[in-house]
């Protein structure tokens, strides 16, 4: 994985100490909290409904054990002993104080990592496909792209004060599990004729307006790349609103103006930038490339021992396919029938960091489903892995189920949520591991947002649940057929909301329809589009 | 009646006027009537506070104050997905009347 060179530590470094002096001004009273604010922003640093919250970037997702190991640290020394890892790969802690969030920085920045761009309107951590660099279908691995985007992105004077808040997603295969077209721009990394290039989607997102990104460039050559994300930004800085935050996001821009006038936009900017010569040398591209080199594989066994039925099950519902044979990637999952989903204690973050250390090369990464991975691990380790994790509270066999639920953090700690979402995760998770219906309903994605902004990725759930305030109470609307895959699409709502019994009934009977009608082999989201809404709605409200 | 609450400033923990100054306890709040734009000032200006506002709230009959709002309510316990966490002697009354 990538590690800072001289500029990156100089500029972190320097980062962690004007924060320090920022932090002892507002506490010396030398600063207002207008004037702190948007400062404390920069610096990833919330106040949330109870605290102060502290989000840390996870560039891409990806982490080795020495960095986990800081974040458990942290959380001890910092916080209450448990960190929070979210949907776009960072990770939260909730009760940081300010007068100890610089040391908090100045740990972090001893593992070359930082909490800058995690708020505010700038370009926000670049996320990606959790199995890069693993995974058996990909092109090549997306994190160096991610990386150059990254470093573009990072301090770009003219970005720093977007519209609003950007965010950006690259994958590099068919299979998009970045969730990259609901993201302000998604980049798919390809190879035409032997030449790898990138195709540029702009203009997606969730939120109160969710939009799919429509394609706005089919290939654009590699070392052209940052050229044209630079253009991208630049007609959206240039044209996007400031008059209305919640109109200011580049989806709605790309909605106004139409796909094909944006795109010319860009393409008169991009032949600009061209001329002026913006595009990063290609000796940095492969000096950042080879920090991603593959691990030494060895040969080893391809299959396991599945006499353990618990240990079989886990491996067919947790392990994916490794580009190499003998390895498969393996998921942690973060969410306990009951639990909190993204919740990991100190303990167990260390647990995770000896297992990287011993059994995947000390690789980690942070999905943005609130789990986490172990991307090489050889089969015939795998026993062992998941006897460790089993024993950590951590062997949860649970992906891509109903238990597997995205929820925000929702009324229990954002001051931004109407409802809570946590405990309905807790409930459903609950209810379907106690009647053993989730291997039944197998791959079901559930996702709950506590509000309109939608951290939650409820627009993308095959079942998505909104919680909204209703004359001071919660209450949930339903909606269905939502995907952020690579059949990306956004879920419809079903009707009127349920307060929390209700909307836990609700679930049960939406799964009960596709028990009845689904077709073999059919998933929850495929017999939805096959059957369409009615069937649900007649059994919701009828 | 109306109360005022706010968070600490060093330590970001939600807090409550109790008259002469700021308490972790929401059954401690009091009705500042029509002083609350006063208070608030002054008390943002001495950084006693962080982001200070006023609420509505009630008292029931055992004289606990209450939130008017789920969001003030949960502010006044902490997670309620993680009661281990929240205010220690504040919950007395438990939890059934935040939600």
């Amino acid at each position: 994985m990538y590690r800072y060179d001289q500029y990156d530590q100089a500029m972190v470094d320097a980062r962690v100490e004007e924060f320090r002096d920022q932090a002892r001004r507002r506490l010396e009273g030398k600063l207002t909290e207008d004037q702190f604010k948007p400062l404390r922003l920069m610096n990833g640093l919330y106040l949330q409904l109870h605290a102060y919250m502290l989000r840390v970037a996870i560039p891409y997702g990806t982490l080795d054990a020495r960095q986990m190991e800081i974040l458990a640290d942290i959380a001890d020394k910092y916080d209450r002993g448990y960190g929070h890892f979210t949907t776009r790969q960072n990770i939260q802690y909730n009760w940081i104080k300010l007068e100890d969030c610089a040391d908090a920085l100045a740990d972090l920045a001893t593992v070359e990592m930082h909490a800058i761009q995690t708020s505010g309107n700038c370009i926000r951590n670049i996320s990606s496909d959790h199995f890069a660099g693993a995974a058996a279908d990909e092109v090549v691995d997306p994190r160096p792209y991610a990386e150059l985007m990254r470093q573009w992105s990072s301090f770009h004077p003219e970005f720093t004060y977007l519209p609003r808040k950007f965010k950006i997603a690259v994958i590099a295969s068919e299979k998009d599990r970045a969730a990259m077209r609901l993201h302000d721009i998604g980049v798919r990394i390809v190879a035409r004729d032997g030449e790898v290039g990138a195709q540029f989607y702009a203009g997606g997102g969730m939120g109160r307006t969710p939009m799919i990104a429509p394609l706005i460039r089919d290939f654009v050559p590699i070392d052209q790349f940052i050229t044209y994300a630079e253009a991208c930004l630049r007609v959206y800085n240039r044209y996007g609103r400031r008059d209305n935050k919640y109109k200011a996001r580049i989806k709605i821009l790309v909605h106004e103006l139409g796909a094909a006038e944006y795109i010319r936009q860009v393409e008169e900017e991009f032949a600009h930038l061209l001329s002026v010569g913006v595009e990063p040398p290609r000796e940095e591209l492969a000096r950042i490339t080879a920090y991603f080199a593959p691990p030494a594989f060895v040969d080893g066994p391809k299959t396991v021992d599945r006499s353990d039925p618990d240990f079989a099950l886990w491996v067919d519902r947790n392990t994916h396919r490794h580009k190499h044979d003998a390895y498969v990637s393996a998921v942690i999952s973060l969410k306990p029938a009951g639990g909190i989903p993204g919740d990991a204690t100190s303990e167990q973050m260390r647990v995770v960091a000896r297992l990287a250390r011993e059994y995947s090369f000390d690789e980690l990464r942070v999905m943005h489903t609130q789990n986490l991975l172990l991307p090489h691990v050889r089969i015939a380790d795998l026993h062992a892995v998941w006897t460790a994790l089993d024993e950590a509270g951590l062997g949860a066999p649970n992906m891509d189920t109903i238990e597997d639920i995205i929820a925000c953090p929702g009324l229990d700690y954002c001051s931004l949520a109407n409802a809570r979402s946590i405990p309905l995760a807790q409930r459903i998770s609950e209810r379907f591991a106690e009647t053993g219906r989730t291997e039944v309903v197998g791959e079901l994605k559930l996702k709950i947002s506590g509000c309109i902004n939608a951290c939650g990725h409820h627009h993308a759930g095959h079942i998505g649940i909104l919680g909204v305030d209703k004359k001071g109470t919660e209450n949930y609307q339903i909606s269905l057929g939502g995907s952020e895959a690579e059949d990306v699409s956004l879920a419809k709502i079903t009707g009127p909301g349920f307060d929390e019994d209700g909307v836990i009934a609700a679930v049960e009977k939406v799964t009960d329809i596709y028990l009845a009608t689904r077709a073999d082999g059919e998933r929850f989201l495929d017999t939805y589009r096959r059957i369409g809404m009615e069937p649900f709605k007649e059994a919701l409200y009828g | 009646m109306k109360i005022l609450t706010g968070n600490d400033l060093r330590s970001g923990a939600v807090t409550w006027w109790n008259g002469t100054g700021w308490s972790l306890f929401v059954d401690d709040a009091v009705d500042v009537g029509d002083e609350a734009e006063e208070i608030l000032a002054r008390e943002e200006a001495a950084r006693r506070v962080n982001v200070p506002y006023a609420i509505e709230a009630t008292i029931d009959a055992a004289g606990h104050v209450r939130p008017a709002h789920i969001k003030d309510r949960v502010r006044a316990l902490g997670p309620t997905v993680r009661r281990d966490l929240g205010v220690p002697t504040a919950n007395k009354t438990g939890w059934d009347w935040v939600i």
